[in-house]
């Protein structure tokens, strides 16, 4: 289906979704346009890691309802992987580690998957070293990263520095980072935030899953939703994730006539 | 035994060619008479019928093996033809005439054109009107003075050799199979680097295999002299088909001192469907005795064939300084079962081991390492590590690890490692989001797996047989 806006990248209408037999996703809205970074904040548990694996098409979720639009096409019934080869990026909360798998030709093979699926050029061996490394130099990465298995033995933080790596390389149209900030001392923070800052611009967007206003300090975002058992119960400016820093979450939880989920 | 697998153990016969050479095919079941026959169809030196007699009345006196970790139904070894003439293969005009299924493997595993048109039974001079071959390679390894022929060429031309070293690895009552094997084996490969000469070319069975057909009781004895070294390449990537349920085949490896033999073996034997339906049973007895001082004998192996597997090959280290290695990658798929693994027996000083196994289960198949590390009285400072991985495709596959280590000498050294892994949803989940699908995420998993074992493969075999293996677990997974 094409929606007569083309500025609209993501849209998430009424999204219900469960685990086993349980619902987790209970009426979820959002509307993402290009150009745009929104940040989803709110409690453990309240459903936002399983909206990222939703949205990704994670297998162990069962969407029951809704609709999900990226680039106007309805991706529901997509495998994960067109998904991804689609534009449409995850970088993990808890990267999983490939025993095995060198981290080098794992990238290599995921770049030039998505180059082959955009017409582009895929590189050999040599050339993805050269690129791959000048990428890496952006992040601050050691070159070592390359020949160990993907993310094996990795610190929490080097974890999600593969993550924003692999974004850069693969330069998706959507980018969910789920807390990717959670793991990273402040130093890391900021050469994060500034790959990620790097790679925004007026064609692609970014949804930043997280916890605490510190990451926002520093990848201002357009809107702040919070999320609560399921839905986006409140949505508003970058003002919202300071006033959630400086009260908690208290203070908007259970007033429901506030949530939209839609931009005005 | 079973009605089906009757009908199995018969299928020779369904093809009507018992009719036609009735002459030449023996009647079902095994006697002293079944293998006077054999024997003096083959006119074989009296030497060589003792040889099968002697093996024959011990196997009479043993019962087949029970301890594997495999289940099959009781084989009636009366309902067996134990002789039919060597019958060379159809040989079809062209490759248009070729079963497209196969071709299409061919393709997947990127087997090269003119080993194509040979696997599949077309006349190669046909296709390709070169000069053979396996003359010019015949011919090259004939000027450095190395015999490569059949089994029963090398009886004939050079019976002392064969007298020599015949069952001095493996002896005709070593076990329920090599005895077996022992008294009626049809044919197989004899290899003999002379004292000081290095192979100018890795071995292929590959150049033999459409000569005439081995049978189900193969036979390879290949010795290196001293100072000599050899690889040697057994099978192919290429699926092989088979009539006879039951094979069961010897291997004997004789290194001198400082000699050194690499065996590497791809099984691709046909597996029964994906119902457990069919396939061979396979039960070989491979042994190398590195009997000269810093001799080598090094087996790599990828299974991935066959609905049984029961095979262990292993290294007798009888010289000083001699080194035993095994390298070893089991697949195993829908209702496969394979129990395989080693045994280092450590006789001398100085002598080291390493064995390095990994087992991939998928489907409902069973796949299990079992391995002997014997450290003998006289093995002084002798080393052996271990090191037994498994990795399990889906919740409805096994594997089992089985470790026996004696230690009779105090200053030997003993290591093993084993581990098992699982290739878990959101591995594969991962892969995805990055746009990379299940089986290439598989393909790239198992290689990692295999990755120390594949090294040791000569190259173009490593590269077939990385294929194969991802080709051999299609659809078992997502
Ligand atoms: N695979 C799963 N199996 C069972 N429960 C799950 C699974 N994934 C998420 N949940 C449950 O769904 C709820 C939302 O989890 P999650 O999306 O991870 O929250 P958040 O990321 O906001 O902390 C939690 O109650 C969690 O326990
Ligand atoms: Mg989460």
């Amino acid at each position: 289906m094409i929606r007569a806006d083309s500025s609209i990248l993501l849209e998430v209408h009424d999204l219900h979704a469960n685990v086993e037999d349980t619902e987790i996703l209970k009426g979820l809205n959002l509307t993402v346009k290009r150009g745009e970074i929104h940040a989803i904040m709110g409690l453990n548990g309240s459903g936002k890691s399983t909206f990222a694996k939703v949205l990704a098409g994670h297998p162990a979720y069962r969407m029951t309802g809704g609709e999900i639009l990226f680039n106007g096409m309805d991706i529901t019934s997509l495998a994960p992987e067109e998904r991804a080869r689609a534009g449409l990026f995850l970088a993990f909360q808890y990267p999983v580690e490939i025993p095995g798998v060198a981290n080098d030709q794992f990238l290599r093979l995921a770049y030039n998957t998505v180059q082959r699926q955009r017409g582009k050029e895929e590189l050999d061996p040599l050339e993805f070293d050269d690129f791959v490394r000048e990428k890496m130099k952006l992040l601050d990465m050691n070159p070592g990263f390359l020949d160990r298995s993907v993310n094996e033995g990795f610190s929490g933080g080097e974890k999600k520095r593969n993550e924003i790596l692999q974004m850069a390389l693969l330069e998706p149209m959507l980018a969910v980072l789920d807390e990717t900030d959670s793991g990273l001392d402040i130093d890391a923070l900021r050469i994060v935030a500034k790959g990620v800052n790097q790679l925004a611009s007026q064609d692609n967007a970014l949804i930043l899953v997280t916890h605490y206003q510190r990451l926002l300090d520093y990848i201002e975002p357009d809107y702040v939703h919070v999320m609560e058992a399921g839905r986006i119960i409140k949505t508003s400016g970058k003002e919202l994730a300071l006033e959630l820093e400086a009260h908690g979450y208290d203070w908007i939880s259970g007033d429901k006539t506030r949530a939209s989920g839609v931009q005005p | 035994m079973s009605v089906a697998l009757q009908h199995l153990v018969n299928q020779p016969y369904k093809h009507g060619f018992v009719t036609k050479i009735e002459s030449d095919t023996a009647p079902k079941g095994l006697s002293e008479d079944t293998i006077r026959m054999v024997s003096s169809k083959k006119n074989e030196p009296a030497w060589l019928l003792d040889f099968r007699l002697e093996a024959y009345r011990r196997w009479l006196n043993m019962t087949a093996p029970a301890w594997q970790n495999v289940h099959y139904p009781e084989i009636d070894f009366q309902a067996i033809s134990y002789y039919s003439a060597p019958k060379s293969k159809k040989k079809l005009a062209s490759m248009d005439e070729v079963d497209p299924e196969l071709l299409r493997t061919f393709e997947k595993l990127g087997v090269p054109m003119h080993e194509r048109a040979a696997l599949a039974g077309v006349a190669v001079d046909v296709i390709f009107d070169s000069v053979s071959v396996a003359t010019t390679y015949k011919e090259k390894l004939a000027e450095v003075g190395i015999i490569f022929c059949s089994f029963s060429e090398a009886v004939h031309n050079h019976p002392e050799l064969i007298k020599q070293y015949l069952g001095t690895v493996v002896p005709p009552g070593d076990n329920f199979y090599a005895a077996l094997n022992s008294a009626v084996f049809t044919d197989g490969s004899f290899c003999f680097i002379p004292k000081g000469v290095k192979c100018p070319m890795d071995l292929s069975t590959y150049f033999r295999i459409n000569t005439e057909e081995s049978g189900q009781f193969e036979r390879t004895l290949i010795v290196a002299e001293e100072g000599a070294s050899v690889s040697y390449l057994e099978g192919c990537t290429a699926p092989r088909f088979d009539t006879n349920q039951l094979h069961a085949a010897v291997v004997e490896l004789v290194a001198l001192d400082n000699a050194d033999i690499k065996y590497s073996t791809v099984q691709n034997w046909y597996a029964g469907d994906e119902n457990g339906i069919g396939g061979i049973y396979n039960f070989v007895t491979k042994r190398g005795l590195a009997r000269g001082r810093n001799s080598r004998i090094s087996w790599t192996q990828v299974e991935t064939g066959s609905a049984i597997t029961w095979k262990y090959p292993s290294c007798i280290l009888r010289g000083e300084n001699s080194v035993g290695e095994f390298y070893s990658v089991a697949v195993t798929n829908n209702y496969q079962q394979a129990d395989t693994g080693t045994k280092m027996v450590h006789i001398g000083a100085n002598t080291r081991s390493t064995i390095v196994s990994k087992g991939i289960a998928a489907g409902h198949s069973n796949s299990s390492y079992r391995g002997l590390v014997r450290m003998t009285p006289t093995a002084t400072n002798a080393r052996n590590y271990s090191q037994c991985d498994s990795m399990l495709i889906g919740n409805k596959c096994g594997a089992h690890t089985f470790p026996y280590i004696q230690v009779k000498n105090n200053s030997a050294h003993v290591e093993h490692e084993a581990s098992t892994s699982k290739i878990g949803e959101d591995q594969l989940f991962y892969f995805a989001q990055r746009g990379i699908d299940a089986e290439e995420a598989v393909s790239m998993i198992i290689n990692g797996f295999c990755k120390e074992v594949f090294q040791q493969l000569p190259m173009e075999f490593a590269v077939e047989a990385t294929k194969l293996l991802s080709l051999k677990l299609e659809g078992s997974v997502g």
